[in-house]
């Protein structure tokens, strides 16, 4: 760090502000501090704040006559816990959630690091168009793309059930397509067609990333190896993963992060709050705080704590690899 | 090469044809299923009824009509007003919060990139880690606080909260555009007589701008698809619906209202990819950068 650059910066904050203020910003070396002041005020407002503040609600009876003032908020202790863990709805979307994510994230991973790979080969003109193609399928928010993957598989009208209802049987299963309902038909038609929406929407992520890491890779070591011989497969395992190892982690727990976050999609393919065999984690809380009669906000509360206690798991691993990345110098 | 060698160098330029011909092909197939849905979103958009339900559906439509987006735009089919009360509500949040966390964060990132002080470790670290917090875990204490303030159903409280969730990626990301500013040139400005202002507008700002068109994105990003905040903050206040809960409502009204509902989300995916491709560049770098580089 220059000494010149942050005596500069020191001397700017403090300037214009008369000379006692000026001396007690210095004095105290108060100029990041002030830089950083409105966005923790803002972290700490929005994130932090409510974080703390749920864990209070969880040992509590907050609900509607809580927010009317009829009746008193009361401690229950680990009541709602107790409540949660009784609840076969619970594990069942824990149950959905954990399988979602671990068939998706591979998947994801796999299709982002296969197409990453092939715009590495491909020429300057098609490259573009591949990855703008896939930009836009990145791009589209994802309420358009869960109403249109609604529509894709509607029962009425719906594209896939058409097609799979022109297809010869023996290739996709006897049972008659026209009209199967994939929303309602339980958890793994459902969540079939989940997966295939929130890999469409998240490859192209995972695609330019690992392109962007090919990039840095020299090309003096792929042509060592093709020199002696070695396979696209070898040279992928020897050369490129190794590389690459570091990215490949992020993508990895981001990846487990978001997939294990879906609520959008799923609020809307599931037709929320029709199917509540179909929840993942995700819609259970939500539906457990604001949609149950009455809503039950210190019930949702305590399933927030334990969700987030799960995605800390996660997050440290984050963490962890983006520090050792260097992420803090 | 000469003889046997031309011989095997043009059975290699075969193969080496062949892997082209293949690649391209494999890449033309991952465009095209890519880029499908979108095509049958805004060709349903375009369908009138009678061929949206059709018994043998087609790609583009036979019959091209307006019909589905003079419905929206009227607001007869949806009930709850037109499309362009909802596309002004996305605008005003999405824009609202660019700006308001552009300049916050862009202040932080000085802070971290430019100078050492106690808690910048704890600081980076906290900033990794409420970026990770789940929405669910944030949204009911958030509805209870905004509650109690009356900031639920209107877009200030909606601007507020999507501007601190875009803090943590956005002084992340410019952290490191910060950082690749050589330190020589503001010392060599200030040696000069250059005022902290003038170095801060003159030098640093125009250095930082790519970085800022990447923090601008993804906080442009995070207001205009958010969809759990507004679908519990804004409940039935119809006329403050930002555009994915109007298209949210539209199709929980249920009519398989096909056509007027594509035409709705055509019109709201429409000028987020549009924004895309004009910024395609700065975005790649800049989220790899954010995301990959930490």
């Amino acid at each position: 760090m220059g000494k010149v650059a942050e005596f500069v910066w020191r001397r700017g904050l403090s300037q214009r502000r008369g000379p006692a203020v000026t001396a007690f910003v210095r004095r105290h070396r108060l100029a990041p501090y002030l830089l950083l002041a409105p966005a923790l005020a803002g972290i700490a407002v929005v994130l932090l704040w409510p974080l703390a503040q749920v864990v209070v609600y969880s040992f509590q009876n907050y609900g509607l006559p809580q927010i009317t003032g009829t009746e008193p908020t009361q401690w229950v202790g680990l009541g709602n816990f107790t409540t949660t863990f009784a609840d076969s709805e619970f594990w069942l979307s824990l149950r959905i959630t954990v399988l979602f994510a671990a068939v998706v994230v591979p998947l994801t991973l796999l299709a982002g690091t296969l197409v990453g790979l092939l715009l590495n080969r491909l020429g300057k003109k098609m490259s573009a168009f591949v990855s703008t193609a896939a930009l836009l399928a990145w791009a589209t928010p994802p309420v358009s793309a869960s109403v249109l993957f609604y529509w894709l598989f509607s029962p009425d009208g719906g594209l896939v059930d058409w097609t799979l209802g022109k297809l010869p049987h023996w290739l996709v299963g006897s049972t008659d397509w026209a009209g199967f309902n994939w929303a309602t038909s339980g958890a793994l038609s459902a969540y079939t067609v989940l997966t295939i929406l929130v890999i469409w929407q998240s490859f192209p992520f995972i695609a330019v990333s690992v392109l962007a890491g090919l990039k840095t890779v020299p090309a003096e070591l792929y042509e060592a190896a093709r020199v002696d011989g070695a396979s696209a497969w070898r040279m992928f395992w020897k050369i490129t993963y190794p590389l690459l190892k570091p990215i490949f982690l992020v993508l990895l727990l981001l990846s487990v992060i978001w997939d294990f976050n879906v609520f959008t999609q799923t609020y809307i393919l599931t037709g929320f709050p029709g199917n509540r065999d179909e929840f993942n984690l995700s819609l259970y809380i939500y539906d457990k705080a604001f949609a149950g009669f009455p809503p039950n906000y210190s019930l949702g509360g305590a399933l927030a704590l334990i969700f987030t206690l799960i995605l800390l798991v996660v997050t440290v691993g984050y963490v962890r690899a983006s520090v050792r990345q260097g992420a803090l110098t | 090469m000469s003889g046997a060698g031309g011989r095997a160098g043009s059975r290699a330029v075969a193969v080496k044809r062949l892997t082209t011909a293949s690649l391209n092909g494999a890449g033309v197939l991952v465009a095209l299923v890519t880029l499908f849905p979108i095509a049958w979103m805004v060709s349903t958009a375009f369908k009138p009824s009678q061929e949206i339900f059709s018994l043998t559906p087609h790609l583009t439509p036979r019959h091209p009509t307006l019909g589905n987006f003079s419905e929206v735009i009227s607001g007869s089919v949806s009930g709850i007003g037109s499309v362009w009360l909802f596309f002004r509500n996305s605008i005003a949040v999405t824009l609202a919060t660019v700006l308001l966390a552009s300049v916050v964060s862009l202040l932080a990132s000085v802070a971290v990139a430019r100078f050492r002080f106690r808690f910048r470790a704890s600081v980076l670290i906290m900033l990794l880690i409420v970026q990770m917090i789940p929405g669910q875990a944030l949204i009911i204490a958030l509805f209870l606080d905004f509650n109690r303030v009356g900031l639920l159903e209107n877009l200030a409280g909606l601007i507020v909260v999507y501007a601190a969730q875009a803090l943590p990626v956005s002084i992340w990301m410019l952290r490191n555009f910060v950082a690749t500013v050589p330190k020589e040139l503001e010392e060599a400005a200030a040696i000069d007589g250059a005022s902290a202002r003038t170095i801060f507008w003159r030098i640093l700002f125009p250095l930082v701008m790519p970085g800022l068109v990447a923090t601008s994105i993804f906080a442009f990003i995070t207001a205009y698809n958010e969809f759990i905040v507004a679908l519990t903050f804004l409940g039935q206040a119809h006329s403050a619906y930002t555009l994915p809960i109007y298209v949210t409502y539209f199709f929980g009204r249920g009519g398989a209202q096909w056509g007027p509902i594509m035409a709705a989300s055509t019109m709201y995916t429409i000028p987020v990819m549009i924004f895309f491709l004009i910024v395609r560049r700065r975005l790649v770098g800049g989220l790899v950068a954010g995301a990959v580089k930490g």
